[in-house]
């Protein structure tokens, strides 16, 4: 093991190299290896579509609660948010406010209609009283949309964190860490299923928040648990300017277009939360609307504890490690936090918060990968394709090989991925959940008009019209960093510049977009209204009567 | 409770939907969420909006080195987290037995030979 650390540390002379490569990676294997135990315990009942989809709904309140912080607080959160705040100040913090007002929507209009009319997917909901091959197969196909730029986002992350935390710098080497986070990302999701990947969140919520906790209390604690005094050892730390940390501005305030791209991402991340496929699959997890309600109670708390934590920790990374330490270490933004750590606490710290670090991206990239494979195989084969005509196991088999499939399709993802500046991918996720999914379950629960040709315009308008916009818009060509030259765009050559549109993140557009389209279409259709239909999906909604009930095991 | 009155087409939840207790539950319901609904989201983005165009507001200091701009977003937090817990709060006593009672109701045999269950 040392002289592995040994010649990984040689490799990697040039850049100063912090901590110990192998006791990360030791710390790492021992949270894989409980992992994997409880999740072969857990799998051992897995024998229904109920069972691998939705855990049998048999977790807790503040089981799920505990579980949803885990998927919800993506690598992106912690290390992204601690990064921004530390470079950024101010702007960083005002991303995890949009994260955690959202959840509010999520309580008071989804997250208990949303249990009580559905089995295992949005499409459940959607399909209810509106035609069901069209709207399902729209449905899944958003799905599967918001969840591809997910976890493409998530995989490419683990390449820099990669570099960062184990020392691996060759561009081989850490496709190689890419491919084993995946393999072991497809063994969880194939063994355990829901269940097992609910443990997998489970632990890990309460690592990253004990974590973030401890590191919290010792920064404050070197400040007296004046928080004042810890701002003005980040101003001081930045030196020259460093006030403009302490109010908005540093980051979105530069020219008025960048103050309506921030307008349009804190538009897309209220709104998009509610929409996220994979956070709408976990309310199912859980026996009755009364424990979905307490799954976000508990939610909400742990999350909105742990970016209060984030703020601390980010102005803490300013102060104690620096700005311009943090922006040339290998993993740029995203190193604040460990940094951060390794400064607190050397190398058994360092350790600890990168090995939380990579469990977080496993398990929020097995919570994608199990909502997409459920909804391929339950929405697009049982229920598009087979119409229904197929058994349990059938379903459950082909949910077992899509795991596999996407598994391999984010190890590739991620490998071509890595490196590139894919941070925009999770705010176009929101953007897409929030144009193309939140207006058609609000409609669909909510409005009696509603109709199937309103849900597909709204659902396709409001996808393509996301995807359109990001293509043409400064994110994917055109960017260009005024001082150096250099591109900022995905398409690094700087000759290619077929961008139309300013606007960085479509939200501003195309949700009130996907809101108009579907009044338009419920109206222009002639599509017979079905009262009946909608009398049973709004009692059952609100009295849970019929609802799907938590399997028993004898 | 439910009306007795039936119509040869009426279904037993559109029987259910029409009755009093029902529409009771459903008003109140949305009453409540609502509002509560279009509360947050204003006073999120009169924050959004201050901290995107007023910057010299929100970074005038309170007490030390913390700002206005701080305080608004803490608030946020605050906000959230006392509209989640009077949510649940009236959620679990005003809503859940009413609601307990109609499942109960409708589950145990008002819609016997009905559809759908």
């Amino acid at each position: 093991m040392s002289a592995l650390a040994t010649a990984v540390r040689a490799a990697t002379a040039e850049t100063e190299q912090i901590g110990e490569p192998w006791v990360n990676i030791a710390i790492f294997s021992g949270f894989v290896l409980v992992t994997l135990v409880i999740v072969f315990r857990a799998s051992r009942n897995n024998k229904t579509a109920a069972d691998y989809y939705a855990a049998g709904r048999s977790f807790t309140g503040p089981q799920n609660g505990t579980a949803i912080a885990g998927d919800y607080l993506s690598a992106a959160s912690f290390l992204g948010i601690c990064g921004a705040i530390a470079i950024n100040g101010y702007d960083g913090f005002l991303y995890s406010i949009g994260f955690l007002v959202a959840w509010l929507v999520a309580l008071l209009l989804v997250a208990e209609l949303l249990r009580n009319t559905g089995r295992f997917t949005m499409a459940d909901v959607l399909s209810f009283r509106l035609k069901e091959r069209p709207v399902r197969m729209a449905a899944a196909l958003a799905t599967l949309t918001v969840v591809f730029f997910y976890l493409l986002a998530q995989m490419a992350g683990a390449g820099g964190l990669v570099a960062l935390l184990l020392g691996v710098t060759g561009t081989q080497a850490q496709g190689l860490v890419i491919a084993v986070v995946g393999a072991l990302m497809i063994l969880y999701v194939l063994i355990g299923g829901m269940k097992g990947t609910t443990w997998v969140q489970i632990i890990k919520a309460v690592l990253l928040i004990l974590g973030a906790a401890v590191m919290t209390l010792w920064v404050l604690s070197k400040y007296g648990f004046n928080f004042s005094d810890l701002l003005q050892g980040a101003v001081d730390a930045a030196g020259e300017g460093g006030e403009a940390l302490l109010g908005p501005g540093k980051q979105y305030g530069a020219t008025s277009m960048s103050q309506l791209n921030f307008l349009s991402l804190a538009l897309a991340l209220v709104l998009g939360t509610a929409g996220l496929p994979h956070v709408l699959m976990r309310f199912y997890t859980v026996p009755s609307a009364k424990e979905a309600r307490r799954s976000v109670v508990w939610a909400i708390w742990l999350i909105g504890i742990f970016y209060l934590f984030t703020l601390v920790l980010g102005y803490g990374a300013g102060a104690l490690v620096g700005p311009e330490k943090i922006a040339a270490a290998p993993g740029g933004v995203n190193s604040a936090a460990p940094l951060l750590a390794y400064e607190l606490g050397g190398t058994i710290l360092l350790g600890i918060i990168s090995a939380v670090a990579f469990a977080t991206i496993l398990a929020v990239v097995a919570g994608l990968t199990i909502t997409a494979a459920t909804s391929f195989a339950h929405d697009i084969y049982a229920n598009v394709i087979k119409r229904g005509e197929v058994k349990p196991d059938g379903e459950v088999r082909v949910a077992r090989i899509t795991v596999v499939a996407i598994g391999i399709l984010a190890i590739i993802g991620g490998v071509f991925a890595n490196g590139q500046n894919v941070a925009f991918l999770v705010a176009l996720a929101f953007a897409v959940a929030a144009s193309a999914n939140l207006p058609t379950i609000l409609y669909s629960l909510f409005w009696k008009r509603f109709n199937t040709s309103g849900a597909l315009w709204s659902m396709y308008g409001g996808l393509i019209s996301c995807l359109v916009l990001i293509t043409f818009s400064p994110v994917v060509s055109g960017k260009v960093d005024p001082k150096t030259g250099a591109s900022l765009s995905m398409i690094k050559d700087t000759s290619v510049d077929f961008h139309l549109i300013p606007l960085e993140n479509p939200g501003l557009i195309t949700i009130p977009l996907a809101f108009l389209l579907g009044i338009l279409g419920t109206y222009l259709s002639k599509e017979k209204p079905h009262p009946e239909k909608f009398a049973e999906m709004e009692v059952r909604s609100l009295t849970g009567a019929g609802a799907e009930k938590a399997v028993v095991h004898s | 409770m439910t009306d007795t009155f039936e119509s040869p087409r009426e279904t037993d939840y559109q029987r259910v939907q029409r009755s009093d207790e029902f529409q009771a539950l459903r008003s109140r319901f949305r009453r409540f969420v609502f509002p509560m609904t279009a509360l947050f989201l204003v006073w999120y983005f009169v924050y959004v909006l201050l901290a995107d165009y007023a910057h010299d507001f929100m970074s005038t200091k309170v007490w030390g080195n913390i700002t206005v701009g701080l305080l608004f977003g803490l608030g946020q937090f605050v906000s959230t987290f006392v509209i989640t817990m009077v949510y649940a709060r009236w959620a679990n006593n005003r809503q859940d037995p009413v609601a307990e009672r109609l499942r109960r109701h409708i589950e145990d045999g008002a819609l016997e030979g009905g559809e759908a269950l």
